[in-house]
């Protein structure tokens, strides 16, 4: 039981971590490897809004997503536009676009270095704890899967159920074909990449109220998130959740009855199972 | 053709800074290296305990008007390269300051395995080779094949079993019974200390009654202490990393884990820790210490503060200003810069440095701090291997 | 087969030409210069034995820290039992073995899973690595204390480039390159033609992965202290796509178009703006992208062929196949 409980709070946060990916990647075709300095920038700034300003993390989200979403917009127009538009196939996109994201993940690094420093930081909020059946857990992760739950709903009623969300996930499937049936494919890409930031910086402000940070940090972010996006199936939000919630309960689970020792090998070998079983990720579809 | 302009002013401007590089220097200055991560895994650490350390010190004999060479007053000047926590950076870092750059000394660099890596080469230079921040058991061995080669922090053999010893005079006294859950990181201190430090628990009588390693990089404890938890210890003791001494700390303090020990590695003496865990951080204990009461300490915390922004640990800070002191006083004592008289210079002399009074014993110091706890907001060294002015331990009680 | 023709003579010329002024470096500075000259060459061999498999099949993999770290392992495991040549053969078997498996695992799949599942390789091999260690023995750091010095080191290396060059050469005349560059151009195609494509990678993978395990053997007596953190370094399988990508793939020499002015630029940023590096580094990363967007190799090609240069991406056709 303990388990369980354990296992959905740590795949809460790693649903934080992955969705806004599975957006960049999914919908915009670019693998962003500065996924987890964003992240970590919004640990930043949440930081600095609560020690400086005394504003509270979750709300500090309404001013740190909406930076996020224009700056994300920012990035996209002026520095992927351009290798989006100079690509002739995916391949060559997806080498061009790991190129330039690793380029603005030392950017963003050095920027970080630059104003915070290297050490660690880290502030207490909500860290009390709450019982539940028996067992103290820390109610800023109950509040951090409570948001995760919050996000991943949103975003699902947003791309299943409105207008415009259906035109984002038909510029996933095929944006050539989606700009056959009118969609500004260009605009739709932008927007998926700046909402994909957004939900970075989002979960990054939350992740911050519980875990010691430091500029160099965001790589251990990107490798979690580029490994949740790819066994959920690309683009796909359902499966991100799930595959987040099944990391999350494979990691607790081997770390609690075998040895924290192999929890990384636990993830891998589910990996290539998924993968094995299902090579298009768990929802993802199979594409020609 | 503007992309090809753009290409040969980027070609030339690199040529130029390839003619230019290497600092110009005036007549009658020290110039002296440092490489360590001011990027990478290991930055977080070094820019509390070594950068700021160093930065401190050129800072304080630049005032003073420079380190007495001879009767003539020398300016010290610093050169820093960043390694990226990568030892072929690291290597080459060494290199250049050695070949290139030319300088007269060169502060080893941040952490055990590129003090090593980099050690063959500053003995091929003849630097002398003050290394602090790296803790391990081989340090007789390592001063026997590398003789320009100096060790200051310890050895993970003293750190742990002076743990022990701390914890057998609790058992004794009857503050805390006889089981413990011993976890450690998956790296070499981690390892280095564990290995220690079991059997010297069980000779103690301690029952370890939960032990288990996991590996560096690890973000989430609940698992480790609910299941630590549940074997029902008095004490826990983790050797541990500084990422991991956060989230151990925290996780056990949301989980109320039941402890009156509870022992973290690197990073517990930081000043981050108190910060990040607030009251909680009172009576945890934690690898390192020094004596924070005395003048000199906090003197250097105070300045290093003031210079650097930057607040110093209660363990290596200290440790690594005071070994930059000690080379100072043996440039002054061989009364020039030439490397073979310096090093002769720290074998023989006695050096008077804010950690107390160094004396080099096969070029190893042998006192050193083992073990601290946070008490009312310092960390205080509880044992040493005669270091003295040691605290008296106190029992944890409770998160809040 | 044992033709050569008058442009291959030219340019086994100008590799022995290359090869022997290279070889010459340590004679003339033993202290910085070589330094930065090995680890040039370690990311040569490095970014060359890479594109051998990724060139073709355009499949990035991110496990050379796997298999570097294995060969360092390999060495700092045996260095005290067993004589150091032997040494570097089976820290090729046993790279070539873990890339055998992981071939087989993955290669089947499409060119994302493997780019992800490459990236995490290195981390699982090094939790295992670390595991096994802290249960079965006593310590995780192996100490590596031979009497080479860089130098040696170098020549070493230089001769494992010379190998692998010679073995990409001999590869690309083979069956074997020819299948993988129908592979490469188009799979269903080259499947139609009976070619074994799954077998076809995973033993082109094999060969560039004990490549890499070599190159990782060598270098384990200069860093004298072996530990998981530094020997699996992700880090460096990021640099060797890198600058691999950078020189370009298309050509067996390109990767070592990347790998001088990369490794030489960013050692400029690294020791003249030691606290803006990753800033730098940054910036010089995306100009680069922009500025070249087919990699070195396609600045030379523009001068070579100033107008039929701009059209079409670097077509997968070997030197020795022209």
């Amino acid at each position: 039981m303990d388990i369980l409980i354990t296992g959905t709070v740590l795949g809460g946060t790693y649903a934080l971590i992955a969705l806004g990916l599975t957006l960049q990647y999914g919908v915009a075709r670019i693998m962003n490897l500065a996924n987890g300095e964003n992240l970590v920038l919004a640990c930043f700034c949440a930081f600095w809004l609560y020690t400086a300003a005394s504003i509270n993390p979750v709300i500090g989200i309404a001013i740190i997503a909406p930076a996020a979403f224009l700056l994300n917009w920012l990035i996209y127009v002026y520095a992927m536009k351009p290798l989006v538009d100079r690509a002739k196939n995916r391949g060559q996109l997806e080498v061009d676009s790991i190129l330039a994201t690793f380029g603005l993940m030392f950017i963003m690094q050095g920027v970080m270095l630059l104003v915070f420093g290297g050490s660690y930081f880290s502030y207490n909020f909500l860290s009390e704890p709450v019982r539940i059946l028996g067992a103290n857990y820390g109610l800023n992760r109950i509040v951090a899967l409570g948001a995760a739950v919050v996000i991943a709903a949103g975003l699902y009623l947003f791309l299943y159920r409105t207008r415009y969300g259906t035109a984002i996930r038909a510029v996933s499937v095929s944006p050539s074909s989606a700009s056959l049936v009118a969609i500004n494919v260009p605009r739709a890409s932008a927007f998926a990449f700046a909402l994909g930031g957004a939900l970075t910086a989002a979960g990054g402000a939350l992740l911050s109220t519980f875990y010691t940070f430091n500029s160099s940090m965001g790589v251990i972010f990107t490798m979690k998130a580029l490994i949740i996006v790819i066994m959920g199936g690309v683009g796909d939000v359902r499966g991100a959740v799930l595959a987040a919630l099944l990391l999350g309960l494979a990691e607790t689970a081997v770390a609690s009855l075998i040895d924290p020792g192999l929890t990384l090998a636990a993830t891998y070998t589910l990996f290539i199972i998924v993968l094995l079983i299902r090579p298009q990720g768990i929802f993802g579809r199979q594409t020609a | 053709m503007e992309r090809r302009t753009l290409i040969k002013t980027f070609a030339a401007s690199l040529l130029a800074g390839a003619v230019l590089a290497g600092p110009a220097l005036a007549e009658g200055t020290i110039t002296i290296g440092a490489s360590a991560p001011k990027t990478g895994p290991l930055a977080g650490g070094s820019a509390v305990t070594y950068w700021p350390a160093i930065q401190l010190w050129v800072h304080d004999v630049n005032e003073r008007g420079g380190i007495d060479v001879g009767g003539e007053k020398m300016k010290v000047e610093l050169i820093e390269y960043d390694d990226r926590t990568s030892n072929e950076e690291a290597i080459k870092n060494i290199q250049r300051l050695a070949t290139v750059d030319k300088v007269d000394f060169i502060i080893p660099p941040y952490g055990t395995g590129i003090n090593l890596a980099t050690a063959p080469l500053i003995a091929k230079y003849g630097y002398p080779h003050i290394a602090v921040t790296a803790v391990t058991d081989g340090v007789d061995e390592f001063a026997a094949r590398w003789p320009n080669s100096f060790w200051t922090l310890g050895t993970s053999e003293g750190m742990a079993t002076s743990l022990v010893d701390v914890m057998k005079k609790m058992k004794d006294a009857g503050q805390i019974n006889e089981k413990v859950a011993v976890v450690n990181v998956a790296d070499a201190f981690g390892i280095e200390l564990a290995n220690a430090g079991k059997p010297a628990f069980e000779e103690a009588g301690f029952d370890i009654v939960y032990e288990t390693s996991y590996p560096l990089q690890q973000q989430d404890f609940a698992p480790i202490i609910s299941s630590a938890m549940n074997a029902g210890p008095d004490s826990f003791v983790a050797f541990s990393y500084p990422a991991d001494t956060f989230g151990l700390t925290k996780q056990a303090a949301i989980a109320e884990m039941p402890v009156k020990v509870f022992y973290t590695g690197v990073a517990t003496a930081f000043p981050a820790f108190a910060g990040a865990n607030g009251a909680a951080a009172n009576g945890v204990m934690g690898v390192g210490g020094v004596n924070a009461s005395t003048e000199a300490y906090q003197d250097f915390a105070k300045r290093q503060e003031e210079v650097t922004g930057v607040a110093p640990d209660f363990w290596a800070s200290p440790v690594q200003y005071a070994s930059l002191e000690a080379l100072e006083q043996a440039i002054t004592a061989a009364g020039s810069i030439d490397k073979a008289a310096v090093i002769e210079a720290l074998k023989s002399g006695t050096f008077d440095t804010i950690m107390g009074e160094w004396k080099f014993d096969n070029n190893v110091i042998r006192s050193f701090w083992t073990v601290g706890q946070w008490q009312d907001g310092a960390f205080q060294g509880i044992a040493s291997k005669g270091a003295g002015g040691e605290a008296e331990p106190i029992v944890k009680s409770g998160w809040k | 087969m044992t033709r050569f023709s008058e442009k291959e003579q030219r340019v086994a010329a100008f590799a022995l030409l290359g090869f022997g002024a290279a070889a010459a470096i340590p004679l003339v500075d033993d202290g910085y210069y070589l330094s930065l000259s090995v680890n040039i060459a370690m990311y040569a061999v490095l970014c060359t034995a890479w594109t051998l498999f990724s060139g073709p099949t355009h499949y990035i993999s991110l496990a050379t820290a796997a298999f570097f770290g294995i060969g360092t392992y390999t060495v700092g495991l045996g260095i005290d039992s067993l004589p150091f040549p032997l040494l570097l053969a089976i820290a090729g078997i046993a790279a070539a073995i873990l890339a055998g498996l992981v071939g087989v695992a993955t290669l089947r799949l499409s060119g994302v899973y493997f780019v992800i599942f490459t990236l995490g390789l290195a981390e699982l091999v090094r939790q295992v690595v670390t595991w096994l260690q802290t249960n079965f023995t006593t310590s995780v750091g192996l100490y590596v204390f031979t009497d080479m010095t860089e130098k040696h080191i170098f020549w070493m290396l230089l001769a494992l480039a010379a190998i692998v060059y010679a073995t990409g050469w001999l590869i690309n005349r083979s069956r074997l390159g020819f299948a993988m560059r129908i592979i490469g151009n188009d799979e269903t195609v080259a499947r139609h033609v009976g070619i074994d494509v799954a077998r076809s990678k995973v033993i082109l993978f094999m060969v560039s992965g004990a490549f890499i395990g070599i190159t990782g053997a060598i270098l384990a007596p200069r860093f004298a202290y072996v530990e998981p953190p530094s020997a699996f370094n992700p880090v460096i399988s990021f640099q060797v796509v890198i600058m691999a990508l950078l020189g370009g793939t298309g050509r067996l020499w390109a990767p070592l178009l990347g790998v001088i002015p990369f490794t030489i630029l960013f050692d400029r940023i690294s020791s003249s703006f030691p606290n803006h590096t990753s800033l730098l580094i940054g910036v010089a990363f995306m100009a680069i992208v922009y500025f070249l967007p087919r990699g070195v190799i396609g600045l030379i090609e523009d001068f070579r062929k100033p107008r039929a240069g701009k059209a079409g991406t670097v077509a997968p056709v070997p030197e020795a196949a022209e």
